[in-house]
Parts: C-alpha cells; sequence; structure tokens
C-alpha cells in the first residue's frame, strides 16, 4: 500500500483566534476512498483546503503523491480534481464551455465528450449552467474535477443538498473513477454516505479526530451492536430501570425517545415490555437496528452528527 | 514514500486523451470571457448603447437651444461699442443679448454653446463666427447681420465675412464625443476588470480556478485582451455614430486613436485590478469604484471644459489619467495631432496604470 495523501500535525488557526483545525494526522491509500465525517463547523473544509494547497497550514505537514506544495505547486495541480464545497460556475457559460475552459488548463485532460457522457450531462451540454437544476450543477462540479484527469479527487460535500436519486447517481461516479485506481477524499455530514461509499473514515469534531477506521470498525466499536429505540405513551417515573435490562449496554433519553445499546435485542426486548406492563404504560413506538455511525458519533460526542 | 508512477486508468476511456498547447488555458479564458460578457444584456447597454444615447440626447439638447433670445458674443476691442451701439438702436434689441468679451474666451463660449455667435469688428467690417451645424446659430448670424445692416442705414452697407466654424473642435458635440469615449474606457475597464474579479472571487470561482494548473498570468492576460477587444468595439461605435450622426470629422489618424485608446482601456484596467485586489465582496467594490471614478467624472473634462476649474488646481487635474486620456484623444481626434506630440499624457496614462497594475500583483488575493 502507498500512500498518496498524508498530513501530520496538522493545525490552522484563522485570525489569531479561531482555531479550526487542532493537530490532525492523515494517511491516505492509494485506490480508497477516505472520507471526512463531521457536524458543521467541525473542520472539514479547512483540511481538505489545506490538503488541496489552497489554505497554508499554521503549522504541520502536508505531502502529495510525496511532493509537498512549497516545491512542486505546478505539477501537483495536474495531478488532482477538485470540486469545493461553494463554487458557482459562470452561469452564462454552456456546460460544454465550462468542462472545455477547465480542460484547457491541464497539459493531458480528458476529453469533454466523454466525460460528459460519463457523469450523464449528454442532454444537457448546450444548456446554460444557469439554467441546470442543484444535482446537474453538483454533478457539473465533479465533472470539472474530473475533466483534468486526475489521480486524486477532492470533494467537498459533493452530496449536500442533492435528492436521494441524485446522491446515488454521484456515488456511481466517484466509484467507478476509484475502480479506475483513482484515490479520492471526500467531507461529508451524511453518515450512510460515509457508510457505504467510504472504505476508510475519520471522525472529526472540533478540528480533531475523534475516530477512524473502516465504516464496519468504527460501528464495531459501540459497546453494543445494535440499538433498540421505544417511545412510552405516558411520561413514567425513571429510576434508571432501562438500564437494567438485560444486555444494555448505554441508555439515551431525548425528549421521551429512548434508545438503548443493547448487544442481543432478543433478550433485552421480552424483559423491556414486562416493565413498560408493570409500569401501567403503552408503547407508542418500537423498533431495533443494527448500530450505525451516527451512533459512534452520539457516543463520541454526546451530541447528533446534523443538529437543527 | 515517493509516490511509483502509475498511469491511472480513470474513469474516462484513455484513448481520447487530448494534449494542450501553452497557449490553450489563456484562449480559452478569453473565449469564456468574451462569451459571458456578450450574453450579458446589461454589459452591452451600459458599454455600447448607453454612451450612444448620452451623445445623441447631449447633441440634440445643445442643438436646439430655444432661439426667442439670441445670446451672441463680441469680442472686446476699440469697434466693440460700435457694435454694441448699432444692436441698441434697434427695435429688435430685446430680442439679442450680447456680451462683450476677450476673444478666446468668447470662441471658447461659443464652442460649448453658449453663444449662438461670434461678431468680431475692425476696420475692415464684421466678421461672424457661427456653425452651421446649429441651426440657432445660423438662425443668429442672419438676425443679427439684419440688424447691424439696418441700422447702420442700408444705404451703406457694412462689409461683412462670415466663417464657418464647422473646423474640428468647434461644436459641442465634437467636444464631447471623445470626452464620452474616455469615460466609456474608464467606466468598463473599472467594472469589467474590477467588478468583474470580485464577482468571481465572491463566487468562489477564482478560487476554484487556481485550484486548478491554470496560469495566473494567462487569467490576467485573458481580462486584459478581453478589454482591448470591447475597447476596439466602443471606439469604432462612438466615432463612427459621430461621424454619421452628427458628421464629425476625424483629424488624427485611426492607428493613433486606437494606441491611445488601447492604452487607457489596459490602464484603466489597472487600476481596476488595484481596486479588485483584496474586496470579497461586490458591495465593497462597487463603492471602491465610484469612488475612484467621481472625481474624474468631474474634474477630467467629459461634458466640459476642466480650464473652468481655478488655476490652482490645474495641475493636479491634468494629473489625472481620465483628464490626460481625454486630452490626447481630443487632440488626435479634433486637431490631427500625433502620438509624439502626446508623450506627456501618455506618460501620465502609463504609469497610472502600471503602478496600479504593480501594486495589484503584490496585494492580490485569488481565494
Ligand atoms: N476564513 C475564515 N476565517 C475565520 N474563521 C473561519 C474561516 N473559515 C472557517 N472558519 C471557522 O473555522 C471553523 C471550521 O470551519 P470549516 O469550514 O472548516 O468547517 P466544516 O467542517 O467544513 O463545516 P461545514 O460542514 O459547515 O462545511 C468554523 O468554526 C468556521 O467558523
Ligand atoms: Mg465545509
Amino acid at each position: 500500500m502507498e500512500t498518496v495523501v498524508s498530513c501530520r500535525g496538522l493545525k490552522k488557526t484563522y485570525d489569531r483566534k479561531v482555531e479550526a483545525v487542532r493537530g490532525l494526522d492523515l494517511a491516505i491509500q492509494a485506490g480508497e476512498c477516505f472520507g471526512l465525517l463531521g457536524p458543521n463547523g467541525a473542520g472539514k473544509t479547512t483540511t481538505i483546503e489545506i490538503l488541496e494547497g489552497l489554505l497554508t497550514p499554521t503549522s504541520g505537514e502536508v505531502e502529495i503523491l510525496g511532493m509537498t506544495w512549497q516545491a512542486h505547486e505546478q505539477e501537483l495541480r495536474e495531478w488532482l480534481g477538485v470540486s469545493l464545497q461553494e463554487t458557482r460556475l459562470s452561469e452564462k457559460l454552456t456546460v460544454r464551455e465550462t468542462l472545455e475552459l477547465f480542460a484547457s488548463f491541464y497539459h493531458r485532460p480528458n476529453s469533454v465528450p466523454a466525460v460528459l457522457e460519463e457523469l450523464s450531462l449528454g442532454e444537457k451540454a448546450d444548456a446554460l449552467v444557469g439554467k441546470l437544476s442543484g444535482g446537474q450543477k453538483q454533478r457539473l462540479a465533479v465533472a470539472t474535477a474530473l475533466v483534468g484527469n486526475p489521480k486524486i479527487l477532492f470533494l467537498d460535500e459533493p452530496t449536500t443538498g442533492l435528492d436521494p436519486q441524485s446522491r446515488r447517481q454521484l456515488w456511481d461516479i466517484i466509484r467507478q473513477f476509484q475502480q479506475g485506481r483513482g484515490t479520492v477524499l471526500l467531507t461529508t455530514h451524511y453518515m450512510d454516505e460515509a457508510e457505504r461509499l467510504c472504505d476508510r473514515l475519520a471522525i472529526i469534531d472540533h478540528g480533531q479526530i475523534i475516530a477512524a477506521g473502516t465504516p464496519s470498525e468504527l460501528s464495531a466499536r459501540l459497546s453494543g451492536h445494535h440499538v433498540v429505540e421505544f417511545a412510552l405513551s405516558d411520561a413514567v417515573n425513571d429510576d434508571g430501570v432501562w438500564s437494567r435490562l438485560p444486555g444494555v449496554q448505554a441508555v439515551r433519553n431525548e425528549d421521551g425517545h429512548f434508545s438503548l445499546q443493547v448487544e442481543e435485542p432478543h433478550e433485552t426486548i421480552p424483559a423491556l415490555l414486562s416493565v413498560v406492563q408493570q409500569k401501567g404504560a403503552r408503547l407508542v413506538h418500537l423498533t431495533t437496528r443494527q448500530a450505525s455511525l451516527e451512533d459512534v458519533f452520539v457516543q463520541l460526542t454526546g451530541r447528533h452528527l446534523r443538529e437543527e | 514514500m515517493a509516490y511509483v508512477e502509475t498511469p491511472p486508468t480513470p474513469a474516462v476511456a484513455a484513448s481520447k486523451m487530448v494534449t494542450n498547447g501553452r497557449w490553450a488555458g489563456y484562449r480559452h479564458l478569453l473565449g469564456a470571457r468574451m462569451k459571458e460578457l456578450w450574453r450579458e444584456p446589461e454589459v452591452i447597454f451600459w458599454v455600447f448603447v448607453f454612451p450612444l444615447l448620452l451623445a445623441l440626447g447631449l447633441g440634440i439638447a445643445f442643438r436646439n437651444k430655444p432661439a426667442d433670445i439670441t445670446t451672441i458674443a463680441v469680442v472686446a476691442n476699440s469697434h466693440a461699442q460700435q457694435v454694441i451701439d448699432l444692436l441698441q438702436r434697434s427695435p429688435a434689441k430685446t430680442a439679442i443679448h450680447a456680451d462683450v468679451l476677450d476673444a478666446n474666451v468668447a470662441f471658447d463660449r461659443f464652442r460649448l454653446g453658449k453663444y449662438a455667435l461670434v461678431v468680431t469688428a475692425d476696420d475692415s467690417g464684421l466678421h461672424y463666427r457661427y456653425d452651421p451645424a446649429r441651426p440657432e446659430s445660423v438662425l443668429a448670424r442672419t438676425q443679427v447681420d439684419d440688424v447691424l445692416q439696418t441700422a447702420s442705414g442700408r444705404n451703406s452697407p457694412l462689409k461683412t465675412e462670415a466663417t464657418q466654424s464647422s473646423q474640428p473642435g468647434a461644436r459641442y458635440i465634437d467636444f464631447l464625443v471623445p470626452g464620452l469615449l474616455g469615460m466609456n474606457l474608464m467606466n468598463s475597464g473599472m467594472w469589467g476588470i474590477g467588478f468583474a474579479i470580485v464577482e468571481m472571487r465572491q463566487r468562489k470561482l477564482l478560487k476554484r480556478f487556481v485550484a486548478s494548473p491554470m496560469r495566473r498570468t494567462d487569467f490576467l492576460l485573458a481580462m486584459g485582451s478581453s478589454r482591448l477587444v470591447l475597447m476596439l468595439i466602443e471606439v469604432a461605435l462612438l466615432l463612427g455614430f459621430g461621424v454619421l450622426v452628427f458628421h464629425m470629422r476625424v483629424e488624427g489618424s485611426l492607428l493613433a486613436i486606437l494606441l491611445i485608446g488601447a492604452l487607457g482601456a489596459v490602464s484603466f484596467g489597472g487600476i481596476g485590478l488595484l481596486t479588485a485586489s483584496r474586496a470579497q465582496k461586490i458591495e465593497t467594490v462597487s463603492g471602491l469604484i465610484n469612488l475612484v471614478m467621481m472625481p474624474m467624472w468631474i474634474f477630467s473634462g467629459v461634458f466640459f471644459s476642466y480650464e473652468r476649474f481655478p488655476q490652482i488646481v490645474q495641475p493636479a487635474i491634468k494629473a489625472l489619467p481620465l483628464t490626460a486620456l481625454n486630452d490626447a484623444l481630443r487632440a488626435i481626434i479634433l486637431q490631427g495631432e500625433t502620438l509624439s506630440s502626446q508623450a506627456g499624457r501618455i506618460i501620465i496614462l502609463a504609469v497610472w496604470g502600471g503602478v496600479s497594475f504593480l501594486l495589484a500583483l503584490r496585494w492580490f488575493r485569488w481565494t
């Protein structure tokens, strides 16, 4: 395994006050899809833009393809494909013109018609960018990153704000790039995206990595691998009875919505039902599911990833 | 940890790969910029249509002065009082207002449209200076001549001589068109470079560009070149309009006009780049641009001659880039001067543009 993107002790402080990134180490292997997962303001964009050579870190080192930004900027740019979190491309150019423009910056770009085809933008090739839907614009942003024929793709929240179908379309594009031995680094605050798309990921909060590994490794870190969620018709006197149920590792109560981390749901649920009956309450909701990254995040930080 | 060269098999078929030459990026940036401008109706209006409307409006305004009172100038000399006396004796004296003025003041104001006619009396008789392109001027000549001849007695007619002042620079419209051209080059340089760049910065498009291997000099070069292309159209439209609609005469060489126009366009592009070097928001840069342009609209002699300002501020006014551009354009277009005679003004323009550009490069922020 060769490392294509790495950083050590990365720190970034804005205006000498805001510590956006506080000591970050990453090593991304060739051919993998690596995800940076974290809530708003966690420092994902700051981190990825430092790796892209668009921001200079306050301290720390970055190495891409064995080169540094200080010494090999022009060469590195030829090998990277970048899509920023928010770029509004020129609305008065067509999709094709936009891709031709970006292709012209690279020494050996991909052919524009092929990229149009690949990202199913062929039909919209001659439409003005201003007239595209949100999903089409997002796909075009990824297309401008792919048109340079990159070895590494950096995508900052590529699917934020898209409907499920458009998201899946983008996932396919990313997987396809990966199959051609490309390396991908992306940021997201969608758990399901990280779980399905990424080979490995790092969970970032307040500018630090709080957990890293494959999605299944991270889920396995949870003390219980399953979650039982339920709600009751009436508020009952909670005297810690839930945590004493068999197999329960942790209890969370959010406004009457309980979630229990359990090892074996079939041992916990019968006991749960009889306690409910004893207290004379009625269940209005009961589900059980596999523990997810969301649960990992909640367990690690006590907060949800997407807090409204 | 050195990266081992393994050609990636990209998502896109490698067989269709292309190789770009050194100037591919520049060509596409320029092409994209021109397309964007062309597809923006506001740009077409402000850059091309608005100056023509202004020229048309002001040109007409200064042609059709109400003719109920004819205002004329009499050149101050030993015979001037004689002319005034003759006018006073006439029954039409209320319809004619005459001022006695020094020759150069009189001709200056005549040129600006304040006087319809200039009368110079000397031993040989009367000289009229009038503008055949201005109806009220033609009328004034006939009217005044009639009055003077009657007053002095028809039987001993005064000897008269009329000079048509359709020579270059004599009419207001001749004065106006080069000024509008200069102002237009300033406006479109400042907005077309300054505003456009801040807008791209605000949209994070500049950042996206520098994340690619685009050469930054190519980007600036393309922005500058797009100004030159527009400059050609601006010059052609305004001068063509002046010639066709107002029968303006262009005395200087077209090449000299274009070279000065190009210098003006590039200089104001440089100043525009400086205003855009750090601003993050289009509101900020709009304010800055107006702040920079305002004094020049007032002082640089676009609509009227700056000679009316006090003597003490004249050197400062002449040091402004728009003054230099307007004066050089007027000298070449109206008086047929050569480029070399405008060296001083060319230097002023070049210094403004060059210093601004260097400072802009030093301060410029791509992100
Ligand atoms: N240019 C800046 N100047 C000052 N503070 C900044 C700047 N950019 C980001 N920050 C701050 O740094 C922190 C991290 O921001 P960053 O954009 O990296 O977060 P993020 O994880 O990408 O968030 P999101 O999910 O909302 O995109 C935030 O607190 C943010 O307010
Ligand atoms: Mg972000």
